[in-house]
């Protein structure tokens, strides 16, 4: 069985995962439930309607930004509890 | 030594191949100035690019075992990250995508947060915890973690099923290209495109074709951003488009109002003789249907496109080749970044094209001008001599309307230089560009079948004892009998019953989704609820598809999930038979739960070998 440290690690993991798919949910299914509302909204400086922008570039661009930012979460996580393999090379 | 070395010096040996495909095409540039040929220029872009590609595939030789299945696990995460941006962006993404867009507006945009949104699935629940593991294929993960060559066989059954749905198509699509800048017969330029990407991977499997896809990356982002900020600046909508085009689109809306979306009936499109697949507009370009069945079909395809990706094994094997876990992490980011360089701009070339030709305002409209002005305009005559558009006068009145002005998708992507006046040259780097898109999708998802079936079906099922010499050569064999099995069936030219990519993406959910995915997050999955899950998604999606599917039964869906989202149905089936079977039978054994145990930490020995 796991021990205690892995069980803390895996508890961290489970939360960072729910909150980037809560996340990753908004920005590709939640947007889209509303989209012909949200397309009278102007997105301010650029001019597009809202729903065109963000399935043309700003759900895509923040796909890019979620992912990024999970994997920074999870090495912290990982250092955290001392599982980390980002010094390891070859071996 | 000279391994370590080539890893050293990988941005500087990419940046003085980047450095030399630009001076490239100056020289061509200078040639064309000079009176070259549209064609000869067309035949040198191919042809070099091609024989870099082949070069860099037989440097990257090898014959040790590691090396031709996962690149020897040290790709660095960035360069990883090009490489799966070239392996996931297909000659589809590259050429119909901004013509789908263009077409399809709104609701054909799904597609493009479905292949985006599916690298947050890959990166949070998938792409690391298989590394960690170190397997050489999909089906390897799945035979070690259930146990049995049972599991094992029903992930290769999959593995090989959605892999062949895509990649006739690409194989397909290097015939097209090659057919047309080569100016040779399509069935030729089918083979010509095969031996092209075989060069590219048999000698070296998964290192060569790592090596080669950086390339192919390099060649096609710069093919498709050059001519878009070129076009948008020469035409006057601003140096970045992607900021800029927020006046062209309400422009286009305003357009569309005035002109009418008007719909032709099939007998009237019949009548005038409009050549097979050839699109006119009748979609709004920017407006969002309204009402909740509207919302669904753009929800249900996005659902399809994230999850399929997720399961696709030509892109989750990429992320074996790095270094470790946490860089398995970083290159999945990193492959999203450079997958969102061609797919936050394909909307932009829509943009761009479609003004250019609606607006009366701008020199290059055509709409509403007098029909024999329009067929005097050199690209326009071009195009129809090839079949790839048509005018037919459907209201007599001698003008142009939306509705009489039919194109094939394609002709956005490869006539809009054209039509905004670029020099042939940037034709020609279109070109080469597809090329690239498609070559190096169809490496690697003939590597993924000819690896699976090497690997899990020839090693660990027939001849374990199999020594390492006789594992590459029956790899390379398969390697070519799989290319040379798509070639053929791509030069039937049977795309019509071969079903749409996406098709490719629903297969490998319905299959794959949740048996990888619980592998991993549910310790008490069992063999048997995973070959339940496997068999009985695979089957209801396959038949769900046939009962549906225009091709065959053609029924009328089911609450809108059509043929391009069977995926739903197989995915939803595959789950409940998984858990259900799962706590049905005995739980997994200790060692078993202490495997999972193992995946979930980075650091540690991978579970099947030694990095």
């Amino acid at each position: 069985m796991a021990s205690a440290k892995q069980e803390a690690h895996w508890n961290d993991t489970k939360g960072l995962m729910r909150i980037t798919l809560a996340i990753w949910f908004f920005f590709s299914i939640v947007i889209f439930m509303f989209g012909h509302d949200l397309n009278s909204v102007k997105v301010p400086l650029l001019g597009y309607p809202l729903s065109y922008y963000m399935t043309a570039q700003g759900s895509l661009a923040a796909f890019v930004i979620l992912i990024f930012w999970f994997a920074g979460k999870q090495e912290a996580i990982d250092r955290k509890h001392g599982f980390s393999d980002a010094e390891r090379t070859e071996d | 030594m000279f391994k370590g070395k080539f890893i050293d010096n990988l941005p500087k040996i990419y940046g003085l191949y980047t450095g030399g495909f630009a001076l490239f095409f100056i020289i061509m540039m200078i040639a064309e100035k000079n009176g070259a040929s549209a064609k000869s220029i067309g035949v040198m872009f191919l042809s070099f690019t091609i024989a870099i590609y082949a070069l860099i595939g037989v440097l990257s030789r090898t014959m040790q075992v590691s090396e031709y299945y996962v690149a020897g696990r040290e790709v660095p995460t960035v360069f990883n990250g090009m490489a799966t941006a070239a392996d996931w962006m297909s000659g589809a993404s590259f050429v119909a995508m901004a013509g789908g867009i263009y077409y399809g507006g709104y609701t054909y945009m799904a597609f493009l947060v479905g292949w985006t949104g599916g690298y947050v699935l890959v990166s949070t629940l998938l792409a690391p915890y298989l590394r960690k593991f170190g397997c050489y294929t999909v089906p390897d993960f799945i035979g070690t973690r259930y146990g049995g060559n049972v599991a094992r066989l029903c992930a290769v059954v999959v593995l090989v099923l959605a892999s062949f749905t895509y990649v006739t198509a690409q194989i397909n699509a290097t015939g097209t290209i090659a057919s047309r800048a080569l100016d040779i017969p399509f069935a030729t330029g089918v083979w010509v495109g095969l031996i092209s990407i075989l060069l590219c991977s048999m000698l070296g499997g998964m290192r060569a074709v790592t090596w080669t896809q950086v390339a192919q990356y390099i060649v096609l982002i710069v093919a498709y951003l050059l001519p878009i900020f070129w076009i948008s600046w020469k035409s006057g909508f601003g140096i970045f488009p992607h900021f800029q085009l927020g006046e062209e689109v309400a422009k286009i809306a305003a357009l569309e109002a005035q002109f009418g979306l008007v719909k032709n009936s099939a007998a009237a499109i019949k009548a005038a003789g409009v050549p097979g697949g050839l699109s006119y507009i009748s979609v709004p370009h920017s407006a969002a249907p309204a009402g909740a069945m509207a919302a669904w079909k753009y929800i249900s395809l996005a659902i399809c496109m994230m999850v399929g990706t997720a399961s696709l094994p030509h892109i989750l094997m990429r992320y074996f080749t790095t270094p470790n876990v946490t860089s398995a992490r970083r290159s999945v980011a990193w492959s999203l970044f450079f997958i969102f360089l061609l797919y936050f701009s394909a909307p932009m070339l829509a943009t761009l094209s479609k003004i250019q030709l609606i607006d009366p305002s701008l020199p290059t409209s055509i709409i509403g001008k007098p029909i024999d002005q329009v067929m005097a305009i050199e690209w326009v005559k071009n195009w129809i001599h090839v079949k790839q558009a048509f005018i037919a006068d459907f209201n007599k009145d001698g003008i142009l309307q939306l509705n009489e002005w039919f194109m094939r998708g394609d002709v956005v992507v490869l006539a809009t230089p054209e039509v905004a006046g670029l020099p042939y040259v940037v034709s020609g780097l279109v070109a080469a560009g597809g090329m690239a898109a498609a070559m190096s999708t169809a490496d690697g998802l003939i590597l993924a079948i000819a690896n699976a079936l090497s690997h899990d079906i020839y090693y660990k099922m027939i001849d374990p004892k199999a020594d390492v010499r006789t594992r590459l050569l029956v790899a390379r064999i398969l390697l070519v009998v799989i290319g040379a099995l798509g070639a053929y069936i791509a030069s039937m030219r049977l795309t019509s019953i071969l079903g749409a990519v996406a098709w490719a993406f629903d297969f490998a959910m319905s299959g794959l989704f949740f048996p990888l995915v619980l592998g991993v997050w549910w310790k008490r999955a069992t063999r048997q609820g995973a070959i339940a899950g496997m068999v009985l998604g695979l089957a209801s999606g396959t038949a769900y598809l046939v009962h549906v599917a225009p091709a065959f039964n053609n029924n009328t869906p089911w609450l809108g999930i059509d043929h391009l989202r069977f995926g739903i149905i197989g995915a939803v089936v595959c789950l409940v038979a998984m858990v259900v079977v799962s706590l049905a039978t005995e739980e997994p054994d200790s060692a078993t739960q202490k495997m999972v145990d193992e995946v979930r930490i980075p650091s540690g020995r991978s579970i099947l070998g030694k990095h």
